[in-house]
């Protein structure tokens, strides 16, 4: 094979080129300073061979006690029984499927970064595809704990799936909420697979720098044998891309049926064929939310600036700013189709979102989802960096919002007047969701420690180093 | 007791491996590898090598997956215990197809995940490769071509000279030891 490479330069005349002057086009590199292959290595092996830092130990005990409160809160409701939740009629639902929505949609960015950034080719997507990938499968994690508690006996979760039981009955597939049980822990398990694939070659880099014996067996077994072989990069590349491919149709499924859960229902304010599209976009603006929010104190805190640059979180302002117009849309053209619907439950249900019973949520929704993303349009925004990470942590509370507006408002406004209804938490609810936090950062802040933070392989892919052609490409 | 693996050659740069792997597929040689801490973009064409079997396992995991949710529905719904809801028909097509498709899904991953475990023969915890003292080093920032000796155009004076003659540098023989 020829390895001659032409320049666009060389082939066209200089004369040409000064008469059509062309804009000069400055590539941004995605690592700065000109780092070489070993300074990556380094860095990112640095963050999980170096002692365990002081703050780390703060942080992990500070999620303990913060993850302590879900645990008191399950014990409390398994022991008591689901009342003690403020789920009551005519709102059964509450928080559990709020809180439930808010963490799978958050999941949801990690998986748009790592498998339809891939697929759409956007290099930029390397520095932070792991840690999101983390943040998805923690997330999903998170998410699992409240349909698990709520259907009341928690010992017979397992009949949700397709196992026989003592009753001698299968599940029934014609409910969305099976459906669910299918569409999440494929995602579950997909997201874990496509991760610790990932993970791999990173492993076997730690594995041969190891120095103590329990690393040597950790990270050796994890990494299965992985050689850097060109023949092991081929396949892993091939393996890779597909996973990417089938991560693509199954995020945007997930969410999909998510949003089933509520279109599937004959209720205003529920039963429209927007809210697929819509549940997607949302997910997606809120996860990267939350990816700002963790990779912007990491950033400072590793120093990882060379790795994670302006122009990744201009990239990553720019996605919210779309996603949260997505989702400014979705919010007006319910509206809208509640109007030209005429149906007039619909409209009530729309009317009664906005300047009903719980008014005082859809505005702090509008305000951070609607109004709060637009400020991105502004450079001098994207580049002050606290106020990314303020603005990035709006877009959660905002999102969280969303699911509580859109399961409340309708379930407290039953078609009858009589069975009207107006729910609050209980203390029992706000644990369980405040300590869901806390064993998120667990969890995070365990991968920080024992696993790559980046994946190194791809990082150096986007290197002027790893052009064959010696960058003239 | 050792016996011999093969003779490696360790090169600095991306380029490097890129021309060198050029020259040793054209001298014939069949058994031989490259380590490079990156896919190198080309340099599967470069040593000779067609396109990876993966997508085969992919589409064996994804058909089984379908059939797999098809007959969980039926099976489930329509003919060890029917029960009507919503009125709806005991099986078809439409109603479960978010399951058929999930499971499309899981299936496929999972072969993809396997297949690629299988065509790379992991997991293999053990092999002459890593007895080679910097090894660790091509996962950092070295590449590394290595020509065994069970190649039938393997010499032991003449290949180790040939790898110098194509750029590489530390020429270092890999013996494996026997107990």
């Amino acid at each position: 094979m020829s390895s001659k490479v032409t320049d666009q330069a060389d082939v066209i005349s200089p004369e040409l080129m000064k008469k059509v002057n062309p804009a000069k086009w400055e590539e941004v590199p995605l690592v700065l300073n000109k780092r070489n292959f070993h300074w990556v290595t380094e860095k990112i092996c640095g963050i999980v061979e170096q002692k365990t830092p002081t703050w780390w130990w703060w942080c992990f005990i500070t999620a303990m006690g913060i993850a302590s409160f879900t645990g008191l809160g399950l014990v409390y409701l398994v022991s008591t029984g689901v009342g003690v939740w403020g789920n009551s009629n005519p709102v059964n639902w509450g928080w559990a499927i709020v809180n439930f929505v808010f963490w799978i949609g958050i999941g949801h960015a990690g998986t748009l970064i790592s498998a339809i950034l891939c697929l759409l080719k956007q290099k930029w997507r390397t520095s932070i595809n792991r840690a999101s990938e983390a943040m998805t499968v923690f997330a999903v994690m998170c998410a699992g704990i409240f349909p698990l508690f709520h259907v009341g006996r928690v010992w017979f979760a397992w009949w949700l799936f397709p196992l026989p039981n003592a009753n001698a009955i299968w599940p029934q597939f014609r409910s969305p909420l099976e459906w669910d049980v299918f569409a999440v822990s494929t995602y579950f398990t997909v997201s874990i697979l496509f991760w610790y694939m990932g993970m791999i070659p990173d492993l076997a880099v730690l594995r041969d720098r190891a120095k103590e014996t329990w690393r040597k067996y950790f990270y050796g077994v994890l990494a299965m044998g992985w050689r850097n072989a060109n023949n092991h990069w081929r396949n892993f590349e091939m393996a890779y891309l597909l996973l990417a491919g089938l991560s693509t149709p199954l995020v945007l499924s997930v969410h999909t049926i998510v949003s089933f859960d509520f279109a599937v229902a004959n209720l205003p304010g529920w039963h429209t064929t927007i809210f697929p599209p819509y549940f997607v976009a949302g997910a997606i603006f809120s996860g990267f939310g939350m990816v700002l929010t963790l990779l912007l104190p990491l950033r400072a805190i590793f120093r990882l600036h060379d790795l994670i640059t302006e122009k990744h979180i201009d990239n990553m302002c720019k996605i919210i700013l779309a996603t949260g117009s997505m989702v400014g849309y979705a919010y007006s053209m319910e509206f809208f189709i509640a109007w030209y619907g005429a149906n007039s439950y619909e409209g009530f249900a729309f009317i009664n979102r906005a300047f009903g019973n719980y008014w005082w949520a859809y505005w702090i929704m509008v305000s951070c989802n609607v109004i709060c993303p637009q400020l991105f349009w502004f450079k001098s925004i994207k580049n002050n960096i606290p106020l990314v990470w303020i603005i990035s942590i709006f877009v959660n509370v905002g999102m969280w919002f969303e699911r509580f507006v859109i399961a409340n408002t309708t379930l407290s406004r039953d078609f009858l007047p009589s069975s009207w209804g107006y729910y609050s938490p209980t203390v029992v609810d706000i644990f369980t969701f405040f300590g869901t936090f806390g064993f998120f950062s667990i969890l995070f802040l365990l991968f920080l420690r024992f696993l790559p933070l980046m994946p190194m392989a791809e990082v150096k892919s986007v290197m002027p180093a790893a052009d064959p052609h010696g960058g003239k490409h | 007791m050792d016996i011999k693996y093969g003779v490696a050659a360790t090169f600095n740069s991306a380029k490097d491996i890129y021309d060198a792997a050029g020259k040793v597929r054209e001298e014939g040689f069949k058994n031989w590898e490259c380590y490079t801490p990156i896919p190198v973009h080309g340099l599967d064409a470069q040593m000779g090598v067609g396109r990876s079997k993966v997508p085969c396992f992919t589409l064996a995991g994804g058909i089984t997956g379908f059939f797999t949710g098809t007959l969980l529905v039926w099976f489930m719904n329509y003919y060890d215990y029917p029960l009507i809801v919503g009125g709806k028909p005991y099986f078809s097509m439409i109603y479960p197809f978010p399951v058929f498709y999930e499971l499309t899904i899981l299936f496929a991953a999972f072969g993809t995940l396997f297949g690629m475990f299988f065509l790379n023969r992991l997991p293999q915890h053990n092999h002459p490769i890593f007895e080679h003292p910097s090894f660790g080093r091509t996962g950092d920032d070295k590449y590394m071509i290595v020509i065994e000796i069970e190649d039938p155009k393997f010499d032991d004076e003449e290949t180790p000279e040939f790898l110098k003659t194509v750029g590489g540098k530390s020429i270092t023989m890999i013996r494996e030891s026997i107990e």
